[in-house]
């Protein structure tokens, strides 16, 4: 029994060693050389500061963005360390609703956005995204048709024309790799930069 | 269901069957002490650390002494990775500032991390320092699998050999797994993970100013060294919270189906590894048959009920054409989800890239079936294939009771002794996963954690205790498990869902080896064509079906028609 401690202590020092620190250290170093954008969390920058990630969705609620899905991640509740308070794209803290699929509180919370979402644009479909949350809640996509829902509200808060804004829309459209693997989706932060930039 | 998802999962199993074979002939290389292209360069690595172990390569051992090496070195993994959770307030690389950790979640995170199981009753980025996913949680993902794979090379050679004492030697095994198989597979994966945008920095959190001016604090770190062994090892513990839903671990659709390959690979390259060692690639394949099926048929269950939506937000007025996308992400869409979901469960991973919780009852029913069978499904990398030769085992003995002969399987006479271990091995999977569920969903202490009403908050309970004795790791998440309870509970039940498998296969491997070989005659049953497949999966279905079917008709079942009247909790 105990002549197999020794090879296990050291075993699990030396493997410590090569797995735990040197592998990471060492990829780490590789990959900060070969893909630095990319190690360092594919950050955008505008005007010289720091706006966000390409692969990280965030908040918008102004009438003049496209919003992103409904998001499900929390913060710790300033009043109360033990409690958490919603917190929509905390990218510090990702996680989905968990919510059962006949959860009232799911049902509740669809029914409010449904309402929403009608008196915001009457009479078109609702697409199912929109009103879902995310599994990371911080989905950086919306599909097409949650971006061409929007278009009627973007163009009357930015006083563009439709037809231009559903046109930036299809332009960012990214289409499954290969035409096969993924969904067809648009990044919604890269739309709206884009937005910004059309405005210009 | 769409033409474009089917096409998917078919060029996934394609591409599974395509690596199988030569993946299986490197396996079989590193089984048999055979030269690796690696050899020139880690060849002195690898004598250096026998001789820093004082371990003599040659010198095989007994199944007990293979039991005893693999469990002293369980014992050890665990009291460093204790110490570094415990530790991490003052240890370096803890750029956020994480707190300490309790003693019950470091039990748990240590027990979960050694067994493969990678169970996480935390939020990583809001948990764990740096150096505690580097040097606690990594090391351990690469040790759990490489320990698992060695376990399924000492069974294998229960049965390759004959008349032998020893069934190979514990600390060769895992050093040659680690050094030539794990590590330069990893190394290539990491790259190809960073390329498309997986982060590896030891930087701290990024501040971003959103567009609407708000504050965005965006976790990061050294996440592509520590994924790329998270899927390969079927580990499945996740750097985020959101694990493989996360952008930032899983970030475009090529992305993932690599991870879904990964978790594969080894697995199904062992039923390979195990048709070369016996001497007939057939055996091996008719495995893989089996496993193939009821992959298949879970994956087929799975796509079909998620691609309907929800019906009570159908009635809202929403379109169900896009599926039920509560907890999925818009990248992955249904078809990846589904497909992930599936695999994650067959295999031991428990990574996930979308919420089960929030799958519709029978979507949620399948990845739960997938590991009541016992991760047999290719299955953890070795858990998987040694799990799989138990029902094997008693295939072949209801056959042998059928025609009042003398069962014996690739020549080895299954006789009483093997026949208890593997009973043990098979029943104790469902003590835990039925006797622990059935306290927790009485006792205080446990229900308090339970986050869904109705059937579906049983279902929370039952699936909990399923994933820790089956060691996948895979959670209804909305379950609250970071409680004195839960941590300590499931726990016991990872040990019992690994050892108490592991200790029955190694005795089967001991009692197989000092076997003679009995040659094939005209009344054995040959256990390499669909006879054989068709009668495992009876096996199989039949004693799943029996042990789990009245928890699965209290669960996921009821809340199929409930959903379906339109009754909501």
């Amino acid at each position: 029994m105990l002549s197999s401690l020794r090879p296990a202590i050291v075993m699990i020092v030396l493997m410590t060693i090569i797995t735990g620190i040197a592998y990471p250290l060492a990829m780490t170093g590789v990959a900060g050389v070969i893909f630095p954008h990319q190690a360092e969390g594919s950050l955008i920058t505008r005007d010289g500061k720091t706006v966000g990630s390409e692969l990280i969705g965030q908040n918008f609620t102004t009438d003049a963005y496209f919003h992103p899905r409904p998001s499900a991640t929390t913060d710790t509740d300033p009043a109360d360390a033990t409690k958490t308070v919603p917190s929509p794209y905390n990218a510090a803290s990702s996680g989905g609703s968990n919510l059962a699929p006949s959860a009232k509180a799911l049902v509740d919370r669809v029914a409010a956005d449904v309402a929403k979402l009608k008196a915001e644009n009457p009479g078109a479909t609702i697409p199912g995204d929109l009103v879902t949350t995310s599994g990371s809640g911080l989905d950086p996509d919306i599909s097409p048709a949650a971006a061409q829902f929007q278009v009627p509200r973007i163009a009357r808060a930015r006083k563009l024309d439709p037809v231009t804004v559903a046109a930036l829309v299809a332009s960012r459209t990214e289409a499954p790799l290969f035409g096969l693997l993924g969904e067809p989706r648009v990044n919604v932060l890269q739309l709206n930069l884009a937005l910004d930039q059309a405005g210009k | 269901m769409t033409i474009s998802g089917w096409i998917q999962i078919a060029l996934y199993c394609a591409i599974i069957i395509a690596i199988t074979r030569p993946l299986g002939g490197f396996l079989t290389t590193l089984a048999t002490g055979g030269r690796s292209f690696l050899s020139p360069v880690l060849g002195p690595v690898e004598r250096g650390i026998y001789a820093a172990c004082g371990v003599k390569p040659t010198d095989e051992q007994s199944w007990v002494g293979y039991a005893v090496a693999m469990l002293m070195f369980k014992v050890v993994g665990f009291v460093l990775a204790y110490a570094i959770l415990r530790l991490q307030t003052v240890l370096p690389l803890n750029p956020a500032g994480q707190s300490a950790i309790t003693p019950d979640l470091a039990y748990n995170t240590a027990v979960s991390f050694l067994t493969n199981t990678n169970w996480q009753s935390y939020g990583g980025e809001s948990t764990m320092s740096n150096a505690s996913q580097m040097v606690a949680l990594t090391v351990q993902n690469f040790m759990s699998a490489a320990a698992g794979i060695a376990i399924a090379f000492a069974f294998v050679r229960g049965f390759s050999r004959r008349s032998a004492k020893t069934i190979g030697n514990f600390w060769v095994d895992l050093t040659r797994i680690t050094l030539y198989g794990l590590i330069p597979i990893c190394i290539i994966f990491t790259l190809v993970l960073v390329w498309q945008g997986v982060p590896q920095t030891l930087g701290g959190f990024v501040d971003a100013t959103t567009l609407e001016g708000a504050k965005q604090t965006i976790a990061i770190g050294p996440v592509a060294s520590q994924e790329a062994i998270k899927m390969l090892g079927t580990n499945g513990g996740g750097f985020f919270n959101a694990n493989s839903a996360h952008p930032f671990e899983n970030p475009t659709a090529l992305v993932d189906f690599f991870q879904m390959i990964s978790i594969f690979a080894i697995g199904a390259a062992l039923t390979n590894m195990f048709g070369r060692m016996v001497g007939s690639e057939k055996q091996g394949w008719a495995v893989f048959a089996a496993m193939g099926i009821l992959f298949l048929v879970g994956v087929s269950v799975l796509y079909w009920s998620e691609a309907h939506g929800n019906p009570l937000l159908t009635a809202l007025g929403v379109d169900p054409s896009m599926g039920n996308m509560e907890g999925k992400e818009i990248r992955f869409g249904i078809t990846q989800s589904a497909l992930f979901s599936t695999i994650t469960t067959a295999a031991s991973c428990g990574a996930v890239n979308s919420m089960i919780e929030s799958f519709l009852p029978l979507g949620g029913m399948v990845p739960m079936v997938n590991m009541m069978l016992g991760e047999i499904i290719f299955g953890g990398v070795g858990s998987g294939l040694y799990g799989f030769m138990m029902f094997a085992i008693v295939a072949v003995f209801v056959a042998g009771l059928m025609v009042g002969r003398t069962p014996e399987y690739l020549g080895k006479k299954i006789e009483a002794r093997e026949i208890k271990m593997t009973m043990l091995a098979i029943l104790c999977l469902p003590l835990v996963m039925l006797g622990f569920t059935a306290v927790a969903v009485v006792v205080t202490a446990g229900t308090t954690g339970i986050s869904a009403s109705g059937p579906h908050g049983f279902s929370e309970a039952l699936y909990a205790y399923v994933s820790a004795a089956a060691n996948n790791g895979s959670a209804f998440a909305g379950l609250s498990a970071n409680t004195k309870f839960w941590n300590t509970s499931l726990g016991i039940g990872m040990m019992i869902g690994r050892f108490f498998v592991i200790i029955p296969a190694l005795a089967i491997a001991g009692s197989m080896a000092a076997k003679k070989t009995v040659p094939p005659s005209a009344g054995t049953f040959p256990t390499d064509g669909p006879m054989f497949v068709g009668l495992a999966l009876g096996v199989i279905l039949i004693v799943g079906g029996l042990t789990f079917f009245p928890a699965l008709a209290l669960g996921p079942i009821v809340e199929h028609f409930a959903l379906a009247a339109g009754t909501t909790y």
